[in-house]
C-alpha cells in the first residue's frame, strides 16, 4: 500500500510569499485498490502523482510504500516499486530502440549485469505475452518503437510499467494524448493488467465518467488539498452530476468558470 | 600506401569507437577526447618505453600490453573526470569535456616528463612486436596492419557483446530517453560514468597505438581528434543506414578507413586543386558539414 502523509509542495512566489500545490495533503491506498483522482485544472493531481514519483521535491510531509518510508529516495529508486505512465506516449520508451530491448529494459528493475539481455527464452516469452494483448505488437518485435502509432507506443509503454510488477501504478491522464478509439483500447488495456496483476492504481483523469467507470475510489481534489474521497456504496451511487454538485458544494461560488473544464 | 591507410584507419577507428559512444550512445557532446587521446598516447608510450628496457625478461615482455593497458586507463580516466564534473556541478557536457581537456594537457606534460615530445626511435616495442607479429611470414607492413586488424576484432568483438547485455541496452536508452532508463529503477549517472569512461578510454588506447605507429608521443596529438572522430562516425553512418548495434560498430571502421583514405589522397593528389596539407583541417570540418547536410536530405525524403 502506498501512504502520503502532510505533504506540501509549494514554489516560491518572491517576497516571502508561496503558492502550495499540494497543501498538507494525506492519502492512504490499500493495496490491490484502484483510485481515480479529478479535479480542475491545478488542483494538484499531477503534482502528487509526481510527488510519490519524486520528481518534485517536498517542502514538507513523507510517503510511505509498504510501511517503508521512501521521502527522501530518489527517483530511479522509487521507481523499483512504482510504475508509471504519462500522458505522452513518447514518455516512457527509447524510441530509437527496438521494442524488444524496450522489453528488455522494463522485464526487471534495479541495476543491471553483463548478462546478454534478450536471451531465446526471453524473446519467446514476451512474444507469447504481446499476442495475448491482441495489439499486433508481438511481429514488431525488431522494428524500432519510434515506428509505432501513438496508440501501440501507450500501450507498450503500460505494458513495460506493468512488466515487472510494481507495488503501485501511477497512470497521468495516460490515454488524453490519444483519439477515442485507442484511448478506449488503452483503458480495455489498463483494466485487464490491473486486475491481472492484481495492481494497487492510481488514476489521474479529467473525465468523470471515466473515473467513475474505472475505479472502485474517486478522490476529488482542489487547490491542492483533497475535498471528498468516496468509495463503497458511496461511490457505488455516485454519477457524473452528482459529483458536479459535490464539487460545486465543497468549493462554493465561484464553480461556474470551471463548468466546462470538469465534464 | 594501402597498408599505410588501412593501419592508419584502424588505429584511427578505435578513437572514433569512443566518439560514437559519447556522441552517438550516449548523446554526449564530448570534447573530453582531445585530452584524452593524447594523455593514451603519453602514458602508453612512457610505460611501453621504460618496461622495455627492464632488464627483467619478464617485464620486458610485458611491455606492450602494460603500455596498451596504461593508455586505455589514461583515457578512462579523463572519461571520469569529465562524468565526475558534469553530474556533481551539473555543468552542460561539452564544459565538462573543455575543463577535462584543457587540464590533462598539463598532465600530459607531466607524464611526458616535463616535455612536450617522448621519441621513441630507439625504443618502440609496440611497433616492434607489431611488425613482428607474422614472422617474417609477410613484409613488415603487412604484418603491423595484421596486429591492428587483430586488435580492432577483439574490440569490436567485445563491444558487440557489451551493447547485447543488460548494461549495454541500458546504455543505449540513456542516450536515447534518461526517463525510460529511470523507469527501470537503474541510476542514470553511474551508467552515464561508465559510458564516458568507456569513450575515452578507447581513444586512450587509440593513442598509445598512434604514438607507437609515427615513433613519438607527443602532447599536440589530440588537436581535432573530436573532429576527425566525428566526421569518421559520419561517413560510417552515410555508407551503413542500421539500428542494430552490430552493424553500428561495423561502419565506424568502415567510416575510419575512408577517412583516411580521403585525407591520403587529400595529401597525395590534392596538389592537382592547390590544396595542402595546412587544409587538411577545413577538409574536415566540410567533411562534417557535407555528411549531416546528406543524412538531413535523406531524412527529409523519408
Amino acid at each position: 500500500m502506498i501512504r502520503v502523509e502532510n505533504i506540501v509542495v509549494s514554489f516560491d512566489l518572491g517576497g516571502g510569499q508561496e503558492h502550495r500545490v499540494l497543501d498538507d495533503l494525506s492519502l492512504a491506498v490499500q493495496q490491490g485498490q484502484t483510485v481515480s483522482i479529478i479535479g480542475s485544472n491545478g488542483a494538484g493531481k499531477s503534482t502528487l502523482l509526481n510527488a510519490i514519483a519524486g520528481t518534485v521535491p517536498l517542502r514538507a510531509g513523507r510517503i510511505y510504500l509498504d510501511g517503508k518510508e521512501m521521502t527522501s529516495w530518489p527517483e530511479w529508486e522509487r521507481a523499483m516499486y512504482v510504475g508509471r505512465v504519462r500522458q505522452d506516449p513518447m514518455a516512457g520508451t527509447a524510441g530509437e530502440m527496438t521494442v524488444l530491448d524496450n522489453l528488455a529494459l522494463a522485464s526487471r528493475k534495479g541495476p543491471r549485469r553483463f548478462r546478454i539481455a534478450t536471451p531465446a527464452r526471453f524473446v519467446r516469452e514476451m512474444e507469447e505475452k504481446l499476442s495475448n494483448l491482441g495489439m499486433g505488437l508481438e511481429s514488431r518485435l525488431h522494428e524500432n518503437v519510434s515506428r509505432l502509432s501513438g496508440g501501440q507506443r501507450q500501450a507498450l509503454t503500460l505494458f513495460m510499467a506493468v512488466l515487472s510488477q510494481p507495488t503501485v501504478l501511477l497512470l497521468d491522464e495516460h490515454t488524453a494524448a490519444l483519439d477515442p478509439a485507442n484511448a478506449e483500447m488503452i483503458d480495455a488495456l489498463t483494466r485487464r493488467f490491473i486486475e491481472e496483476y492484481q495492481l494497487t492504481a492510481l488514476i489521474v483523469t479529467h473525465d468523470m465518467k471515466r473515473a467513475l467507470r474505472e475505479a472502485s475510489r474517486v478522490v476529488m481534489m482542489h487547490e491542492g488539498q483533497i475535498i471528498a474521497d468516496l468509495s463503497g456504496d458511496e461511490k457505488k451511487n455516485m454519477d457524473v452530476a452528482g459529483l458536479v454538485q459535490l464539487f460545486k458544494t465543497a468549493r462554493g461560488e465561484d464553480y461556474t468558470e470551471d463548468r466546462d473544464l470538469l465534464i | 600506401m594501402v597498408e599505410g591507410i588501412l593501419v592508419e584507419g584502424l588505429i584511427y577507428s578505435v578513437l572514433a569507437l569512443g566518439v560514437f559512444i559519447s556522441f552517438r550512445i550516449l548523446d554526449f557532446a564530448d570534447l573530453t577526447v582531445e585530452g584524452s587521446f593524447p594523455a593514451g598516447a603519453a602514458a602508453g608510450a612512457v610505460v611501453a618505453s621504460t618496461l622495455n628496457l627492464s632488464p627483467s625478461l619478464l617485464v620486458k615482455a610485458l611491455a606492450v600490453p602494460a603500455g596498451l593497458l596504461a593508455g586505455f586507463l589514461a583515457g578512462g580516466v579523463a572519461g571520469l573526470v569529465t562524468a565526475e564534473v558534469y553530474h556533481r556541478l551539473k555543468t552542460p557536457p561539452l564544459l565538462a569535456g573543455i575543463v577535462t581537456m584543457t587540464g590533462f594537457y598539463s598532465i600530459n606534460l607531466r607524464i611526458l616528463g616535463g616535455k612536450p615530445n617522448l621519441p621513441l626511435i630507439a625504443n618502440n616495442p609496440m611497433l616492434n612486436l607489431a611488425h613482428s607479429l607474422l614472422g617474417g611470414l609477410v613484409p613488415q607492413e603487412w604484418s603491423l596492419l595484421a596486429a591492428c586488424a587483430l586488435v580492432c576484432l577483439v574490440l569490436f568483438g567485445l563491444l558487440d557483446l557489451f551493447f547485447h547485455t543488460e548494461i549495454g541496452i541500458a546504455m543505449g536508452a540513456l542516450g536515447d530517453n534518461e526517463n525510460a532508463v529511470i523507469q527501470a529503477g537503474i541510476q542514470p549517472n553511474r551508467l552515464r560514468t561508465l559510458g564516458l569512461v568507456l569513450a575515452n578510454a578507447l581513444p586512450g588506447l587509440s593513442g598509445a597505438m598512434a604514438a607507437a605507429y609515427q615513433g613519438f608521443a607527443d602532447v599536440n596529438l589530440g588537436q581535432g581528434v573530436v573532429a576527425a572522430g566525428l566526421a569518421t562516425v559520419m561517413l560510417g553512418e552515410l555508407i551503413i543506414h542500421s539500428q542494430f548495434i552490430s552493424l553500428q560498430l561495423a561502419r565506424v571502421f568502415l567510416g575510419s578507413i575512408l577517412f583516411r583514405a580521403l585525407m591520403y589522397a587529400a595529401r597525395s593528389w590534392g596538389y592537382v586543386a592547390g590544396i595542402t596539407p595546412n587544409d587538411l583541417r577545413l577538409l574536415t570540418s566540410l567533411l562534417i558539414i557535407i555528411s549531416v547536410s546528406l543524412s538531413r536530405l535523406g531524412r527529409k525524403r523519408r
